[in-house]
């Protein structure tokens, strides 16, 4: 092992330039014309297909495989952007294999299931590389809708919205728009700054205006955009993060996974400082990403450490199956009871084993343990910094089933709302509905 | 272990696989890779008087693909062999003598007068070739100088040059036949008539196999034209039994011995054809498309089913599905069938619900949660379903026993057999005895 890689504490560019380069290139390469072909070919084109079903935002999937082994791609990306307009993204970070792969007949037929995921990418890639934008804006109806929040929900909601003749305003506090996409997902599922090309393609509608405001995280007034604007919708993800409540949670090297991963994405890697052992609690995707990208920037040990049993993870099979073949450990069953260290910063982390009861009441069995760690990573669940004014249930914005809030005249959609599962595609699905809800309202 | 050794018209070879008059038995230099491979034996590519033909210098072929870029179909309009008439027959010479146990049969096409005729049959037969086989086939090219499918489309043209043939060679004289006529009976019984030893067929279907989209030039494509080629491959192989079918049930063809050509790609191919009679058969897009060696799966696909099967020579099945062959008008009416689902087996792509909602009887309904059920009040057994079905024998189709009510029909399904004929609104209808 060089000694850039046994540097003690946290350091960068533990690992060559290439060796970099190659941990943080495309997770799953481009399917070329030929592959994609061939696995075209493999689409039963199911009636009511379960594909679909499965798709938050309902993309005709057998179609446009169809259009993909019939030879248009291009046709195919339009029918993935009619439904998604992220579905370049989309293609890119759903988690296939619990959503369009898991349901696809093939997997009941020979557990090898069409890849979906591949060959959307395949035909939104088509697609944007032409910088071919399928959709016409309306004419203007002079109506003005406020859109808070640039991720994925927001960016979904303003486009459809435009499409619709609406002049749209976005507002963020981050420096980039494009949200989670921009500063949250792991950086080999979306190399090559496809996140702003991304956005900065889907702005071709026109009718969209964005406006990174620094101040609006420090409260953001509903009532003067209300006032300002014909519709708000809210996309605000979940800004805040859980605390872990233990302990020596405030010494040095102890950070939120989030805010380190938001600076990865924002660096390149030879300049993100890594722990030489790391240590990263939760279980879920933002832990296993976490994980992964620490041990890929070149740490010695890595180890995810979840407090419950491997099933209840919220990551998915695959991000754990890479993980571990990234090699990190995962460990189930043990919760931080404290991080160890002193002034230099943390050393280590203590764990207790716990017991999940019939009644999945978790319980510490007072066996413990210490897992060495220079840098330790919360990955412990983000809350909701919420608004005042609308309707807050279970930690997220109530809406309906077209998303609407509690407030007249404010929809909310993504992360920060009720409904569906916190992923990129659940916000596009629930921004565009909220849009389609907007247009309705506007309309009437 | 199946004897696959076949003895066709005299002819014997050690296994039924011959490859066709085609690309592939162009030269020795392929011909003896094949025998090499194990390839029963070769009809050479057709023969004509010199000066020899020419082909084209751009694409030859043609293609329609399945799945996966399969290759379904092949059209050709590569005509007969470009080669001057001696060194193809030095060549058959020089190949026959090496491999004696082999069949080489020579093809032949020449202007349809009776001097080019006898003029060379006696030099093939000179070069110890096993037969002759009159290519009145071929719709492409040779056809525009009034040879291969011109003539095969005139009856009278095939007897007169059979009979010609005959008369001036003790070979067995083997007379390809064209697909693309109306009722194949009649040229077969010509070759009958003419004193043929067997037919082969089909020859290739006229074909045009796409049209580039850029040039709008038909493909393939010789300088932004194209001209119709001859079909041949997996995709003309229900064409090829059916003539070949009608061929064997007809009696005024008497029974003349059949070698089948027509898409044979696998051994289970070459078993229907020769279940319908055939006593050999010929190949060509297989080998074209896979090489020499996919004889090995042909033959052992074949001993090997004959083996399972009890069939201990290749007569012990030949012809056993001709009986079988009937007339629609005779087909029995009391055949009473319903599709079946194997909700294990089944993968729930609903494509059986699609094709019979969309398309057929509106005899699948299917659940909330995707399970699809037939409705026997609704099936008329029309078999799309099992057709559509993307796994084997998860629909199948089965018959109601007798005594049972139809619930389409409300009727009793009734024992013993009942056709179109003695129907009563059949209004031609021979009074039931």
């Amino acid at each position: 092992m060089s000694q850039a890689r046994r540097a003690p504490g946290i350091a960068p560019a533990r690992l060559p330039e290439a060796q970099l380069a190659a941990n943080f290139a495309d997770l799953h390469p481009a399917l070329n014309g030929h592959e994609a072909l061939v696995a075209s070919d493999r689409c039963y084109f199911c009636h009511d297909a379960p594909c679909i079903t499965a798709c938050p935002t309902d993309i005709d999937i057998p179609m446009f495989i169809r259009q993909i082994q019939t030879g248009q791609p291009k046709a195919a990306a339009k029918t993935i952007f009619e439904q998604n307009i992220l579905g370049g993204m989309c293609a890119r970070v759903c988690p296939t294999e619990t959503l369009c792969e898991e349901a696809c007949v093939r997997m009941t037929a020979e557990g090898e299931p069409v890849a979906i995921g591949r060959l959307q990418r395949f035909a939104t890639d088509t697609l944007m590389t032409e910088n071919g934008h399928p959709f016409e804006r309306a004419p203007d109806t002079g109506r003005t809708v406020a859109v808070v929040g640039a991720g994925p929900a927001g960016l979904a909601c303003a486009h459809r919205l435009a499409m619709k003749g609406h002049k749209v305003r976005v507002f963020d506090t981050r420096p980039k728009p494009g949200g989670l996409n921009e500063f949250g997902i792991a950086a080999y599922k979306a190399p090559d700054n496809f996140a702003q090309a991304e956005v900065d393609w889907l702005l071709r509608i026109g009718g969209i205006e964005i406006d990174l405001s620094p101040g609006l995280a420090t409260g953001l007034d509903l009532e003067t955009l209300a006032a300002e604007f014909d519709a708000v919708f809210l996309g605000i993800g979940l800004a805040g993060v859980n605390a872990l409540g233990a302990p020596g949670e405030d010494l040095a090297g102890v950070m939120d996974a989030v805010d380190w991963i938001a600076k990865l994405r924002q660096s390149a890697p030879a300049d993100v400082a890594v722990g030489r052992s790391v240590v990263v609690i939760g279980g879920g995707m933002t832990a296993t990403d976490a994980a992964i990208q620490s041990a890929r920037l070149g740490a010695s040990e890595v180890s995810l450490v979840y407090r419950r049993g491997r099933e209840a993870m919220a990551a998915s099979d695959f991000e754990v199956d890479l993980a571990a073949a990234s090699g990190v450990a995962v460990r189930t069953d043990a919760r931080p009871l404290r991080v160890v260290g002193g002034v230099a910063g943390a050393q280590g982390v203590e764990f207790e084993r716990t017991e999940t009861g019939p009644d999945g009441k978790l319980t510490g069995t007072g066996e413990t343990f210490v897992i060495p760690a220079d840098m330790v990573l919360k990955a412990i669940g983000q809350t909701l910094d919420a608004p005042q004014g609308v309707t807050v249930t279970g930690g997220k914005i109530e809406i309906d089933a077209e998303g609407r809030t509690s407030r007249q005249g404010v929809w909310a959609g993504g992360d920060c709302a009720t409904g569906g599962e916190d992923l990129t595609v659940t916000a596009v699905a629930q921004g565009r509905d909220a849009a389609e809800s907007i247009h309705r309202a506007l309309a009437g | 272990m199946a004897d696959l050794r076949a003895d066709f018209v005299g002819i014997k070879s050690p296994n039924p696989f011959w490859l066709a008059s085609a690309p592939p038995t162009d030269k020795a230099y392929n011909v003896r890779r094949a025998f090499e491979a194990g390839w029963g034996g070769v009809v050479w590519k057709t023969l004509g008087l010199d000066p020899h033909i020419v082909n084209v210098n751009g694409p030859r072929y043609g293609v329609v693909y399945g799945a996966d870029r399969r290759v379904l179909g092949i059209n050709n309009i590569e005509l007969i062999t470009d080669r001057p008439l001696q060194v193809n027959l030095d060549e058959i010479k020089a190949v026959k003598r090496d491999y004696p146990d082999r069949a080489v049969v020579v093809s032949l096409m020449v202007p349809c007068d009776e001097e080019s005729w006898t003029g060379i049959v006696p030099l093939v037969e000179a070069t110890g070739a096993d037969g002759i086989e009159l290519n009145f086939g071929c719709p492409h090219g040779m056809s525009e100088r009034g040879m291969g499918a011109a003539v095969g489309q005139v009856p009278e043209y095939i007897e007169m040059v059979t009979r010609w043939c005959k008369a001036s060679t003790r070979m067995p004289v083997i007379v390809k036949l064209t697909p693309n006529i109306t009722d194949i009976r009649y040229p077969a019984r010509a070759a009958v008539k003419g004193g043929a030893d067997a037919v082969s067929l089909i020859n290739t279907v006229s074909s045009i196999t796409s049209v580039n989209l850029d040039t709008f030039s038909p493909e393939p494509s010789i300088d932004g034209k194209g001209s119709h080629g001859g079909f041949c491959g997996p995709a003309v192989k229900p064409i090829a039994l059916n003539m070949v079918a009608e061929i064997a049930r007809d009696p005024e063809c008497r029974g003349i011995p059949v070698s089948g050509i027509g898409g044979v790609t696998t051994w289970r191919d070459a078993a229907e054809f020769m279940a319908l009679g055939c006593g050999n058969v010929q190949v060509c897009t297989a080998a074209m498309t896979y090489g020499f060696r996919v004889v090995g799966e042909m033959t052992s696909g074949l001993a090997q089913w004959m083996d399972d099967k009890g069939h201990a020579e290749v007569e012990a099945f030949r012809g056993r599905a001709v009986p079988n062959v009937t007339d629609w008008q005779y087909l029995n009416l009391n055949y009473v069938a319903k599709a079946k689902i194997d909700q294990e087996a089944c993968i729930k792509c609903g494509r059986c619900y699609a094709a019979c909602e969309d398309t057929s009887h509106q005899a699948i309904s299917m659940s909330a949660d995707r399970v699809f059920e037939v409705k026997d009040d609704e099936c008329v057994a029309c078999n799309l379903c099992v057709d559509v079905c993307p796994v084997e024998d998860c629909i199948t189709m089965e018959r109601m026993a007798p005594g049972s009510v139809d619930p389409r029909t409300g009727k009793v399904v009734e024992d013993g057999y009942a056709n179109w004929t003695t129907h009563p609104n059949n209004p031609g209808r021979v009074a039931a005895e």
